[in-house]
């Protein structure tokens, strides 16, 4: 679509947004991506960093009280991004990953920030219990740990205009399955793979 | 001889020059047989190809006249400004600084120079944006390492926004007999800095055995420079019957240009070592980023600009 297409080259054009790649992807696979966030560029930044093969069927995951604020927003989530909208702060006995686990039965690979909000620091804090529990119910697709590198320069939580700072996207190998691991262990070792790519 | 056929003439010789280094760099590909040579070759080709890019852009902004050429250079100082401060890191508090840097300073320069506004363009940075600058940083309250996070935003624009503009305000300069010509000293002023770097690069790695400066350019030495620096400057004197010159006056202005272009190389280099990185940035193949193509320029420009000015203007 041409206003994706715009977008990705403006964003590419003021920051960058580099791809580099732990190792050449196999793209055949569905995949989890996972990344930190502290952009609202973020989303479009992961977009722009997957080959445009890739870029068809995945849908990012993205928070239904910012993305659905205006038309506009809205629009973009839903024509340019291709987003699947999530409710942050769902009635009780509703699951708010619903749609995304929807999304990823019907076959989509998803790109998701498991920290639930934007941080002011460059390295992820806590992850909420979400991707694992995409991990226990899809435990065949690929989980692949993203950092974006000075995203949280460019424009910060508050800041409305980005400022061009070279951003790169570093993706990592998908992590390995281990068997039995509860769900703390499994959240520590998805944020530190995604600490050691900002290494 | 018009100014139009003295720039089809110098176009005319550099896409020649290109065409012997592109053969050349054929040349050493295929008898590389080592590992080390054969990096060295793709480096080669990689960095003529680059030079082509750099050639066919300056001579698409020459044919379209000065206008193109001033915002040609805004869009060089924009991406320098961007590598220098991705490399410096600067914090939060500092974006509106910044904002003000890349969307108003830079725009601002240049339209001082397209408007040949002469004092504002020599004042702008050092004087209202080098108090305002801070002044607005100092708004967001925070004074975590204010003095080096201001030195480092006041650097980068001084670098990247005011030394390079000096480049493109050649075109501002009244000279005596050269009216109208004045684009001719621009292709001057770049052509020697970048054929002293490429000469100094040529010397080094067919002559160079004693490095200069071991710790801040492992890649300069002694041999690339003498050889490589003399010989640009005997090349710059050659090409007096494009500037306002006689031979002597271009061989000295070409040594005050190679000397400050090698400075140039080795402070931008002790700085990007200071930030712990190797190269500025990856935009321009071979090469680098835009400022480690931009470093000689940085130094050579103003004084080149300033001594055109004081010695030759009307």
């Amino acid at each position: 679509m041409w206003i994706s297409k715009c977008l990705i080259a403006l964003i590419r054009f003021v920051i960058g947004a580099t791809a580099r790649w732990e190792s050449p992807p196999d793209l055949s696979r569905q995949r989890i991506y996972f990344a930190n966030h502290t952009s609202h560029m973020d989303t479009l930044v992961v977009i722009a960093a997957l080959p445009p093969e890739a870029r068809r069927d995945v849908k990012p995951i993205a928070a239904a009280d910012y993305w659905g604020k205006n038309r506009f927003l809205s629009y973009i989530s839903q024509n340019v991004l291709n987003a699947v909208l999530i409710e942050r702060h769902p009635a009780p006995g509703q699951n708010a990953l619903e749609p995304v686990f929807e999304a990823v039965r019907a076959g989509h690979s998803i790109i998701i920030f498991p920290e639930g909000t934007r941080s002011t620091r460059p390295l992820p804090g806590e992850f909420k219990s979400g991707l694992y529990r995409l991990h226990q119910s899809f435990p065949d697709v690929d989980l692949v740990p993203i950092y974006l590198e000075n995203l949280h320069r460019s424009m910060p939580k508050g800041k409305h205009v980005p400022l061009p700072i070279l951003c790169t996207i570093r993706i990592g190998n998908p992590l390995n399955i281990q068997a039995g691991e509860d769900k703390q262990a499994f959240l520590q070792r998805a944020r530190e793979a995604i600490v050691r790519l900002s290494k | 001889m018009s100014l139009d056929q003295k720039f089809l003439w110098l176009f005319g010789a550099m896409g020649g020059l290109l065409a012997f280094a592109s053969i050349t760099g054929w040349l050493v590909a295929r008898r590389a047989r080592s590992e080390g040579a054969i990096a060295t070759a793709q480096n080669l080709r990689q960095r003529i190809n680059a030079w082509w890019g750099m050639l066919i852009i300056l001579f698409l902004s020459q044919l379209l006249g000065s206008t193109a050429t001033v915002v040609l250079y805004g869009f060089i100082s924009l991406f320098a400004l961007r590598e220098f401060i991705t490399l410096a890191p600067t914090a939060r508090s500092d974006h509106n600084a910044l904002f003000s840097a890349f969307f108003i300073l830079i725009p601002l320069q240049y339209t001082l120079i397209g408007t040949h506004w002469y004092s504002m363009f020599t004042l702008l940075i050092p004087v209202y944006a080098f108090l305002l600058l801070p002044a607005i940083a100092v708004l967001s309250g925070d004074t975590d390492a204010f003095l080096e996070r201001s030195a480092k935003i006041q650097w980068g624009v001084m670098i990247c926004v005011y030394c390079i503009s000096h480049a493109p305000a050649l075109l501002l300069l009244d000279l005596q007999g050269f009216e109208g010509q004045n684009a001719l000293l621009l292709f001057y002023l770049v052509f020697v800095v970048q054929i002293s770097d490429v000469l100094q690069y040529v010397f080094g790695k067919l002559f160079g055995k004693h490095k200069v400066a071991p710790r801040v350019s492992p890649s300069k030495t002694v041999e690339g420079l003498i050889g490589g620096g003399l010989s640009a400057t005997l090349i710059g004197g050659c090409m007096f019957w494009i500037t306002p010159f006689s031979f002597v006056e271009s061989l000295l202005m070409s040594l005050v240009i190679v000397v400050m272009g090698f400075l140039g190389g080795l402070v931008m280099s002790a700085i990007k070592r200071s930030l712990s990185a190797k190269d500025w940035g990856t935009m321009i193949k071979g090469h680098g980023g835009m400022l480690d193509r931009m470093d000689s320029v940085c130094f050579a420009a103003p004084i080149f600009f300033h001594m055109t000015r004081y010695f030759f203007s009307v």
